[in-house]
């Protein structure tokens, strides 16, 4: 019987690999991906919440709501990153965020 | 003639007004303007003294009200004429009318003879305001206006360095003076809720009548008199007159020999009433005036610039007068005012003559040999050395022997140093009329020197006749009411005895001679009075400033306002460091923000 707790540890774990992706790789678009991973781990505990979290018999489905809501918004935030990355590239000739420092003082 | 005191009061003012909004650039008009001005104050106060009966009431102008604050107490531009201010108001507008004319020869060729004449304009406003007050505030009031007028006339030159000081100095004493007279007016006004001279007057016998009054009414007149300390630079604040010297000449005659630091006797003869209730209070004034008299005369028989002994001998002369105030004859004292403004402003005249002859040189060791140059400036300056020496026959005599008599009635002490002071002054007169005029030409200035223009004569002249004539009986009659004079007195020959043998040493050790015979360095540094008073400040306001002004420097704007915003600044610049640029840095302490506040939230309470 697979409980709330591993669909929960499931979602942590990847959360943890998506914050890792994002803290350690150098490639923009890896770190873009691992952000995309850290969204999908918060969609997976809110559809198991939402599962588990049972109102008269029916799962609630305000979690489900949510879920859309976090797809809707990744795919525009896929529109526009990956837009902001390819006019990034073209501006600076890298993907290497290493090479991307002129934000500071 | 119902006109005739507005008229005198604000002819001057009008005419200041006039050359300091309109006539600036015209120097010449300028001159003109004040001069036409301050001749017609002196014709109208000629005609008010022959025509206006006395009173106090007849002429008030509405001024300050303070019925609004519910107290009921209103103070007038209001006019006294009496005997007193008649007399008072001759001396400062005719003297001041000759001084005017002489100023205009003196100052010939001054870039700032506009702002002269102006000041000249306003001094004579404040001054006559002085004279014709009917109340302490009016009085008050115009008191600090002729000290302000002062201070303009004295750092007249402002661009040299001297007189800026000299100007700070004068009016800084004069503030110390004043706060005193000030506490002094308020103490009256507790006592008689007035400030209104005859309404004081008519109340003082009653509040005389209870013995407590007594220790109040000697504080009040001390506290009045410490106006007199300061405007007639008396000791302890007699230290700025001989330097507002720095001044022009014509001014040191006007404001600092003759009419301005005469004030402050006027002032004590004119609250008389209020002073002679308290005999400790009369002795005081009796000690301060001998104490001045004999310290400057000491003072002036080794000074070296000519305006400067003049200067000495005008505080010994004050302190005269003050001396005969303490010995309760004001009559005696007003009739010295009235004399020594005349000789003293011929005086301080005749050493502009000099002083314009040998090209603004001032010291007498200078000089020499002038009796041949300015036969005219001789025989005037002559004539008011006699006068202020006291020789027989000259005004200075009369006035000087009734304020000794007075003295030798009063206390041996004060006498014996009112002899002494006489003895004094006949000395360092004639040293210096003999050090200026005689002798040889000691530089190619004096060699060069010439008589000075008919302008300058005139005032000369015409203040010599009532040098010589303002002290014989039936001219001072006129003006003063005149100190019995006691025939069997012998103090005249003593007086005079003493004043002769005065001129006789001055004579026997000045003639001829090429420097100074005699070198008394306590005397020279004028008692290190100067030096005593750096000292003092030194260490107490200085002290206290140098105090505060480390805590303001170091602690208020170092640690505090400083150390706050650097202390900002350095915050801010360590934190700077966090900025690297880097994107994956900042996403870690955005997690590890993440986390911490978690923690915070869930676990620590």
């Amino acid at each position: 019987m697979v409980t709330l707790n591993d669909y929960l540890l499931v979602s942590g774990l990847l959360f943890a690999l998506g914050l890792a992706g994002v803290l350690l790789r150098r490639n923009i678009l890896i770190i873009f991906m691992a952000l995309e991973l850290m969204l999908n781990a918060a969609n997976l505990s809110l559809v198991a919440f939402s599962r588990f979290g049972t109102v008269s018999g029916l799962p609630n489905y305000n979690g489900q709501m949510l879920v859309f809501f976090i797809i809707t918004v990744a795919a525009a935030e896929v529109a526009v990153g990956l837009a902001i990355i390819v006019a990034l590239y073209r501006a600076r000739q890298t993907t290497n965020v290493e090479d991307l420092n002129s934000l500071k003082f | 003639m119902q006109n005739l005191p507005w008229i005198i009061l604000f002819t001057p003012l009008l005419s200041a007004v006039l050359i300091v909004l309109f006539t600036q650039r015209w120097r010449n008009l300028s001159a003109l303007i004040s001069i036409a001005a301050v001749f017609v104050s002196a014709a109208a106060s000629i005609v008010l003294f022959r025509t206006l009966p006395d009173s106090t009431t007849a002429f008030q102008l509405p001024w300050l009200d303070f019925s609004a604050l519910g107290i009921g107490f209103q103070v007038p531009i209001g006019i006294t004429i009496d005997g007193l201010s008649k007399a008072m108001l001759l001396v400062v507008t005719c003297i001041g009318a000759l001084i005017h004319l002489y100023s205009w020869a003196y100052m010939a060729d001054d870039e700032g003879k506009s702002r002269y004449f102006a000041g000249l304009s306003f001094f004579m406003f404040s001054m006559l305001g002085i004279v014709f007050a009917n109340n302490f505030l009016m009085m008050f009031i115009f008191w600090e206006l002729v000290g302000v007028s002062s201070f303009i006339l004295i750092g007249h030159w402002f661009y040299r360095p001297a007189p800026p000081a000299a100007a700070n100095k004068a009016f800084i004493c004069n503030r110390l003076g004043d706060f005193g007279f000030m506490l002094g007016i308020l103490l009256v006004w507790t006592a008689t809720q007035s400030v209104d001279f005859e309404v004081i007057k008519a109340k003082l016998p009653e509040l005389a009548a209870n013995p407590a009054f007594l220790p109040f009414a000697t504080a009040a007149a001390i506290c009045l008199f410490c106006g007199t300390v300061g405007k007639s630079a008396q000791f302890p604040l007699h230290v700025w007159l001989p330097d507002a010297m720095e001044g022009p000449t014509p001014v040191s005659a006007l404001i600092h020999a003759a009419t301005m630091v005469a004030a402050g006797v006027y002032m004590l003869v004119r609250v008389y009433f209020i002073i002679s209730i308290s005999p400790a209070a009369m002795e005081v004034i009796a000690v301060i005036g001998t104490i001045t008299a004999v310290l400057a005369a000491l003072m002036a028989t080794q000074q070296d610039d000519i305006k400067r002994v003049l200067a000495y001998s005008t505080l010994s002369q004050l302190g005269y007068m003050v001396m005969a105030v303490g010995v309760a004859s004001r009559d005696g004292a007003m009739f010295h005012l009235f004399t020594h403004a005349f000789f003293k402003a011929l005086l301080f005249l005749g050493a502009g003559s000099v002083i314009l002859a040998c090209h603004h040189e001032q010291n007498i060791w200078k000089m020499g040999g002038l009796w041949k140059k300015q036969p005219i400036t001789l025989l005037t300056f002559a004539a008011a050395t006699l006068a202020l020496m006291g020789v027989y026959g000259f005004s200075g005599f009369y006035s000087k022997d009734a304020i000794l008599i007075a003295a030798s009635e009063h206390h041996p002490w004060i006498f014996y140093a009112g002899l002494f002071t006489a003895f004094l002054t006949a000395f360092y007169m004639t040293r210096l009329f003999v050090v200026v005029f005689f002798g040889k030409a000691r530089t190619e200035a004096a060699g060069h020197a010439h008589e000075s223009p008919a302008v300058m004569l005139i005032p000369l002249v015409l203040l010599a006749i009532p040098s010589v004539v303002a002290g014989y009986h039936g001219v001072i009659a006129n003006f003063l009411p005149t100190p019995a004079h006691e025939a069997a007195s012998n103090v005249p020959y003593i007086a005079s005895g003493l004043g002769l043998l005065g001129i006789a040493l001055g004579f026997l050790l000045y003639r001829g001679q090429e420097k100074d015979p005699i070198r008394i360095p306590l005397l020279a540094n004028k008692f290190y009075f100067d030096e005593f008073y750096a000292l003092l400040i030194w260490n107490t306001q200085d002290l206290l400033a140098r105090i505060s002004g480390f805590i303001d420097r170091w602690i208020l704007d170092t640690a505090l306002v400083r150390g706050l915003s650097s202390g900002t600044w350095g915050f801010g610049f360590a934190l700077r460091f966090i900025q690297c640029g880097n994107l994956q840095a900042y996403a870690l302490l955005f997690g590890a923000g993440v986390v911490a506040l978690f923690y915070f939230i869930l676990f620590y309470k």
